[in-house]
């Protein structure tokens, strides 16, 4: 209890960092960037406001995964599906937000609808000029998908490589039905030129600081819900089933619910995560389908560290700004880098940078107590608080857990 | 029905083979309530097949399971069985390496165990006292805020039966629980299965024939996936049949 607690404290301290600096840069970012004259040196420009609101968009999709992934155990390589639907969904309102101020003019068709001369608003775009309804779908289909997958997946045992393999296809089905014209969902070309959002214009200086601080407040909420989750009796149950699922089963839970019920919720998350991004980057189109989008996703949230909460989103801003400074100076290499990447954090951090950094500051500290040298018995509660590396990663770590066979 | 009535497990001409092999053949059994039984016998004798069937992993190609007299143990999977009362204890030590030895038995609680009262749990004052007295009972006080994978493996198959016990079951099997402990473990564990049969019926699974005499209860042999011979260990041992698929012939 007390080593829980100890221990805790520390994990939870770096969670609430979290939430306290992403609810600061809410507030302080538009405020940099609109208040503060151009010519300051502390003047946020507006395309670095728009670039980082992306990457906290970015940051809650990994967030996402590492609850699934680094929590419950489940790899799944199709999450951009679920941040794209949120995104679709989001576009759609957009689309419909433009109303005629569109090439064609139509006041109710978006343009590409014109375009493939059809008559009338096929039924499922419906409702999505009301933000509310567009707001919920949001929400609803990801969470529904998943829901719709989740339950014949995990009902029928369906584990590991195997589960993975199949998310991916889930993707990528998603894409070949998207690139489709007659889907309905604007093809190869998916849904650009919005307008407005909630009647304020999508380029506008200050509609973009608003979405910058709703991706923050958005993600500061994220953290808090996943860490509220991870550390109740269900959190330790999802760790359960990660490490030994036959066990959870044998004294009487259901670890298909368990998933099922971690699956639904983050593909939640990533569907407001994708929601927010549309807005953002201003186009929304099948390529966010794209299978090797889902497995980029799983390298941040590698590089950051699984099963840590604050790890995903550090790892997501450092793979993107990587990302956006490699493909600006050298483009040929980004791929080969980020593979590169992949392949030396799993070889050699498989906590990732966060799990570094714990080992890191575990080694000092262990130094300094060893340096000022109290009798072992002395100081139980400094021994306690940090438990010895080999006992501790096995619930945390990629190196160890190669999960118990129950028999 | 009749026989059924006063039993805690009735297994009666169950079979259950795997591509084409065998592993349990016309095995019938019956343990009376509050009864411990030791069961013995060689390698793919179909032992942990038995166990298999009885909580709801392997389902049986013919034959009967019925569960404190009334209930159809066919009709159930794993989840179902273990809340019904019978909790069951892996061949090798299988805790929750991640979490520490309480939490592994806060999980193992009796209670709901559906989503939302766990995500919503908090922990009352009757489980905290369920809690150390299970700690009690397995000697692991000291241990209770460590890591189960910081657990010696005679520690980790005590808080693997601490569990068993946090379940509540009226039925307890008991998969080989001292393989790999030294002598002063082995007899520590029959000193608790002993005290644990005073209030559950007990199967336990053991090669160790120290360990079984130590229990001093009702053997059964299998063989082949059927009982062999059944009596006292003395009786047991005795039988040339069971010599014979020991010793070879």
């Amino acid at each position: 209890m007390i080593t829980g607690r100890f221990f805790a404290s520390g994990a939870d301290r770096r969670v609430l960092a979290t939430i306290l600096v992403l609810l600061a840069a809410a507030v302080l970012v538009p405020v940099l960037n609109l208040a503060v004259p151009q010519t300051s040196m502390f003047h946020v420009p507006t395309f670095m406001v728009a670039l980082v609101g992306k990457y906290l968009c970015y940051a809650m999709l990994a967030l996402a995964l590492d609850l699934v992934w680094g929590y419950c155990g489940i790899l799944s390589l199709g999450h951009g599906a679920f941040f794209a639907l949120g995104g679709y969904a989001m576009g759609m309102y957009l689309m419909r937000q433009i109303g005629d101020r569109g090439v064609y003019g139509n006041p109710i068709l978006p343009d590409f609808m014109v375009f493939l001369n059809w008559k009338e608003l096929p039924w499922f775009w419906y409702g999505f000029d009301q933000f509310w309804f567009a707001a919920l779908m949001v929400v609803l289909v990801p969470g529904a998908l998943a829901f719709a997958f989740g339950w014949f997946a995990f009902r029928s045992r369906v584990t590991g490589v195997y589960l993975s393999i199949i998310t991916q296809a889930l993707t990528y089905a998603l894409l070949l039905a998207f690139f489709r014209n007659d889907m309905g969902f604007g093809g190869n070309n998916g849904l650009t030129d919005f307008k407005d959002i909630l009647g304020f214009n999508v380029q506008a200086g200050s509609t973009r600081s608003a979405l910058f601080a709703a991706s923050a407040v958005a993600l500061a909420l994220a953290v808090y819900v996943t860490w509220r989750i991870v550390g109740s009796k269900f959190g330790k149950l999802m760790i359960s089933v990660r490490d030994a699922e036959s066990r959870t089963r044998f004294l009487g839970w259901r670890p298909e619910n368990i998933k099922l019920f971690a699956f639904t919720v983050s593909a939640v998350m990533a569907g407001i995560a994708g929601a927010l991004f549309v807005p953002q980057v201003g186009i929304i189109n099948p390529g966010e389908f794209d299978p090797s989008n889902s497995i980029e996703v799983v390298v941040w949230t590698a590089v950051g560290g699984r099963g840590t909460i604050v790890g995903p989103i550090i790892g997501a801003l450092l793979v993107n700004t990587g990302k956006s400074y490699f493909t600006g100076a050298l483009p040929d290499l980004w791929l080969f880098a980020l593979g590169g990447l992949f392949v030396c954090v799993t070889l050699f951090l498989p906590r990732g940078v966060l799990g570094l950094w714990d080992q890191l500051r575990e080694r000092s500290e262990r130094r300094r107590t060893e340096a000022d040298a109290p009798p072992p018995g002395d100081a139980p509660a400094i021994v306690r608080a940090t438990p010895p590396a080999q006992a501790e990663p096995r619930g945390l770590g990629a190196a160890t857990p190669e999960p118990q066979p129950a028999e | 029905m009749g026989r059924k009535g006063g039993t805690i497990l009735y297994l009666d001409g169950v079979s259950v083979s795997f591509d084409g092999f065998r592993a349990i053949n016309n095995l019938s059994l019956v343990l009376d309530r509050g009864e411990m039984r030791a069961i013995i016998g060689p390698n793919g004798a179909g032992k942990t097949t038995m166990m298999d069937i009885v909580t709801g992993k392997t389902r049986p190609d013919a034959g009967e399971v019925f569960f404190d007299g009334s209930v159809d143990l066919t009709r159930h999977d794993e989840a179902d069985i273990a809340t019904m009362g019978i909790g069951r204890k892996f061949q090798k030590p299988t805790v929750f390496e991640g979490h520490t030895v309480e939490d592994n038995l806060v999980l193992s609680l009796k209670g709901p165990r559906s989503i939302f009262p766990a995500l919503f749990h908090r922990r009352s004052a009757e489980e905290n006292r369920r809690i150390d007295e299970i700690l009690a009972v397995t000697r692991l006080e000291t241990k209770r805020s460590d890591m189960a994978a910081s657990l010696s493996h005679g520690q980790k198959q005590w808080l693997e039966i601490g569990m068993l016990l946090a379940q509540d079951p009226k039925l307890l099997l008991v998969d080989e629980p001292v393989a790999g402990m030294t002598d002063a473990e082995t007899a520590e564990t029959a000193r608790l299965l002993k005290d644990i049969a005073r209030t559950h019926s007990v199967i336990v699974v053991e090669h160790d024939m120290h360990f079984v005499r130590e229990l001093g209860v009702k053997v059964t042999c299998l063989h082949e996936g059927s009982v062999l011979s059944e009596g006292s260990l003395d009786h047991v041992s005795s039988d040339p049949r069971v010599i014979e698929v020991y010793l070879g012939r």
